[in-house]
């Protein structure tokens, strides 16, 4: 092959088709289109195959990206499903929803002359045509007795029984909700990442003999002590996630109209309310919301109200555009839809129509200041400057905390925030119970949690006595005992 | 300790084995899950969908059988979902989903002497922490208020368990004429050393039990049933006020000082549903009337709000 320089790739990036925002405003459907196969190579062309591929470092899950886009180019796309499969397991859900600005494309070398290669564009193009092909990696699994408890069937959840399994272990998930996915569930909505893909990795899994147990409230129903001493587990995961919605702690913040990020999309995902009354859940429909926050889920909020038929949706944040924390693809696309923006603008007040529910919201200019602790210029609020919007509906999207059940009902050390202690194998203050995602780190998004979940897998393997074929990525020590390979010896219980 | 069976998957069906009737509107649900009844303790609840495209609604546990490995539920048919299960659920239908036990256990006092309040439905849920405190050793008094005497239920049980029982009814049907609060300030004349009341019924009776123990500083614990979604700290539609603070009453809860309790915004946030609530039951009633369910129609009602049967 002849070798690409930045002056011979094509120039641009291969724009993706996306759906009408006057349309798609109005529905559920996926915005973006993904790429057809001849997007897909045309795309692939750009990459400049680097001798020392930034792109790998800036993954999470340290995908062979240069690799499974060279397969993509000689049309093996099979190939390139197996490259990525190698150490991703879900390629079409994080095709969709890594911010890939930041990771893989945000260090890619064509960047810094031309527009990244479209990483997550050929991810996704490769993880869809799996599905519509059934394609399963199912590697040869040797049964090594070994019995697994996962806590949560979100992202570091299935991450982390996707390993264990893979390394013969018979693995059980335990979801509270009646359905598995977590937050690809009930968080994420239909149009970013369609339910049926979420489908479609869940079984990916069963078919490794990964088994789900939903309705089952891990913690309240059994504690993790008993999973380990009575119901036979020899080693857990836990990855029950972040999800305790903060509030404002403004006045009327417990007005009628006032509801969290998560309670609307749960309502909307997982509970389908958006067919009320077809199906029993109610969603009550604001006709001018305001949502508070300028995150992702801020940005979901927002554009799932849009789709409900609200007539006016805003979104309040106070900071500037440049400080938000949602993807810049995410705000591109609220903004296409006719998402009204009020940016350095703070809320102080939620008011009252005199039943008790949300007439208008108070809020206040803001001006940036010195940087503070994150880095980001500190908001100010700008004297005599309070304005009131009105709205009937507001959605507060300003960050979550960690899921109080756990701690609750175990041992385990925790911070002082309530997030998880763990080692530096993700091992927690209890010997075989491991943690990882958002219950340990806060808040973080779907890549950076099935990352948790594998590590936490391989010190899983480790403790157990499970040989690993990869390298175990720790500060070079592992329980004390000094990493040489020689110290791993596959261990048995006698059947 | 074996019913996480291998192989089960997706949603799991739970078996109800037993149903009784209390009243033209009050059902008792005895459903099999063997595991729950072990882990079940006084005060938790569960959340219950009755079919794939039902609501998650929280119901308080109101007895466990670990023997039988059952758990109980008495409900009230207020709305479509409570409705259309008194209407669908017999012995030997499934649930679609059963998820729990929630909440934190009651916190079981030292209490030597304590009054324990039950109004309409909330009678069933006092019902086991009436019966562990009385396993305790304390003096228990029960005060049961119900709308007349057609709708008494568990008296009982209570007798069983409790060493003094004052039913309350609005009409003075049965036992004495009047409110609960009526029965709390007779037992608290009589007896000058209650250390404890655990109150639990629709808000305005809390708030009217809180109220009525105020003075006295006797200590009132009382458990909210506000509007949920998960039940498990994750959508904060259960907020409430207890003193200065919000609490999640699924995770933080559902028992609280009801000396602390904002019981007046738990009401306006109860009703946040009102019309949506109104729209559901309305059109649900009118699908009833024009089938007019004999006993076929009520099989093809179950059958499609249980697809997964069989």
């Amino acid at each position: 092959m002849k070798k690409r320089t930045v002056r011979t790739i094509p120039q641009t990036r291969t724009p993706v088709q996306e759906l009408d925002p006057t349309i798609r405003a109005r529905n559920f459907e996926e915005v973006n289109c993904g790429y057809s196969e001849s997007e897909a190579l045309r795309e692939s062309e750009r990459c400049l195959f680097c001798p020392d591929p930034k792109c790998i470092e800036g993954c999470p899950v340290s995908i062979n990206i240069p690799q499974f886009i060279q397969k993509i180019g000689e049309k093996n796309f099979r190939g390139a499903y197996d490259t990525i499969t190698a150490t991703n397991l879900l390629p079409a859900v994080c095709g969709r929803v890594c911010p890939q600005e930041n990771q893989c494309e945000g260090v890619c070398t064509v960047g810094e002359n031309l527009e990244p290669v479209a990483i997550g564009r050929l991810e996704r193009f490769v993880g869809d045509l799996a599905i519509k092909n059934h394609w399963v990696n199912k590697p040869y699994i040797h049964p090594s007795l070994f019995k697994i408890g996962i806590i949560g069937s979100g992202p570091s959840g299935m991450a982390c029984a996707a390993d264990m399994a893979k390394a013969g272990c018979d693995v059980t998930v335990f979801e509270a909700f009646h359905q598995p996915g977590g937050v690809l569930r009930y968080g994420i909505p239909d149009f970013r990442l369609p339910n049926t893909v979420v489908d479609a990795e869940v079984e990916k899994l069963k078919d490794l003999g990964v088994k789900f147990e939903c309705n089952t409230l891990a913690g309240r129903l059994f504690t993790i002590e008993q999973m380990i001493e009575e119901l036979g587990f020899h080693a857990v995961f836990i990855g029950t996630g972040a999800g305790y919605p903060s509030m404002l702690n403004i006045p009327g913040d417990s007005l009628n109209g006032v509801l969290s990020a998560n309670e609307l999309l749960t309502r909307c995902n997982l509970m389908k309310a958006r067919e009320f009354p077809k199906v029993d859940t109610p969603l009550p429909l604001g006709r001018h919301v305001v949502v508070v926050g300028a995150g992702n889920t801020a940005m979901d909020a927002l554009r799932v109200s849009k789709r409900l038929g609200a007539e006016t949706v805003t979104c309040v944040y106070r900071r500037s555009k440049t400080e938000c924390p949602a993807r810049a693809e995410e705000v591109h696309h609220a903004e296409q839809e006719g998402i009204e923006f009020h940016w350095l603008t703070n809320p102080i007040e939620v008011l009252d129509d005199g039943n008790g529910n949300v007439r208008a919201i108070r809020c206040i200019r803001m001006d940036l200041g010195e940087p503070d602790d994150s880095g980001r210029r500190r908001p100010v609020p700008i004297q005599g400057s309070e304005f009131e919007l009105e709205t009937d509906e507001v959605v507060y999207a300003i960050g979550t905390n960690a899921n109080p059940i756990i701690g609750q009902t175990s041992k385990l050390t925790l911070n002082k925030r309530g997030y998880i202690e763990t080692d530096s194998n993700l091992m927690t203050s209890i010997a075989g119970v491991f943690a990882g995602g958002d219950i340990v780190t806060g808040a973080a998004t779907v890549i950076e949690a099935m990352g948790a979940g594998r590590k936490a897998a391989r010190g899983m393997k480790a403790y157990l006595g499970i040989r690993d074929i990869g390298p175990i990525p720790t500060d070079g020590s592992l329980f004390g005992i000094a990493l040489s390979e020689h110290n791993f010896t596959r261990v048995r219980i006698a059947e | 300790m074996n019913s996480i069976a291998p192989g089960r998957s997706g949603p799991q069906p739970f078996e109800i084995l037993r149903r009784e009737d209390y009243s033209d509107v009050t059902y008792m649900l005895e459903v099999h899950h063997p595991m729950m009844a072990r882990a079940a303790k006084p005060g938790q609840f569960v959340i219950v969908m009755s079919h794939a495209n039902g609501e998650r609604i929280p119901l308080t546990i109101a007895d466990f059988n670990r023997e039988k490995g059952t758990i109980t539920l008495v409900i009230q048919a207020v709305g479509k979902s409570t409705m259309e299960m008194q209407q669908t659920l017999t012995a030997g239908s499934m649930l679609h989903g059963l998820a729990g036990p929630m909440g934190i256990p009651t916190h079981l006092s030292d209490a030597r002497k304590v009054i324990c309040v039950g109004g309409g439905l909330g009678v069933a849920p006092v019902y086991p922490q009436a019966r562990a405190m009385k396993q305790k050793g304390a003096y228990v008094i029960g005060v049961l208020g119900f709308r007349n005497k057609d709708l008494v239920f568990w008296e009982d049980k209570f007798r069983a368990i409790c060493d003094e029982l004052l039913i309350c009814t609005d009409d003075g049907s049965a036992g004495i004429k009047g409110m609960v609060t009526d029965g709390i300030k007779q037992a608290i004349e009589k007896h000058k050393d209650i250390e404890e009341v655990i109150a639990i019924g629709p808000p305005v009776m809390m708030k009217a039990s809180a109220n009525a123990t105020r003075v006295a500083k006797i200590k009132t614990m009382v458990s909210l049933n506000p509007i949920m979604v998960d039940g498990t700290g994750m959508c904060g539609g259960c907020r409430v006020k207890v003193g200065e603070k919000v609490k999640f009453a699924c995770v933080d809860g559902p028992d609280f000082d009801g000396h602390e309790v904002d019981f007046d915004d738990l009401m306006v946030r109860l009703r946040r549903y009102k019309e949506e609530e109104r729209v559901a039951t309305e059109r649900w009633s009118e699908t009833c009337r024009m089938s007019e369910p004999g006993l076929g129609e009520l099989s093809k009602i179950n059958e499609m709000a249980f697809p997964n049967r069989n």
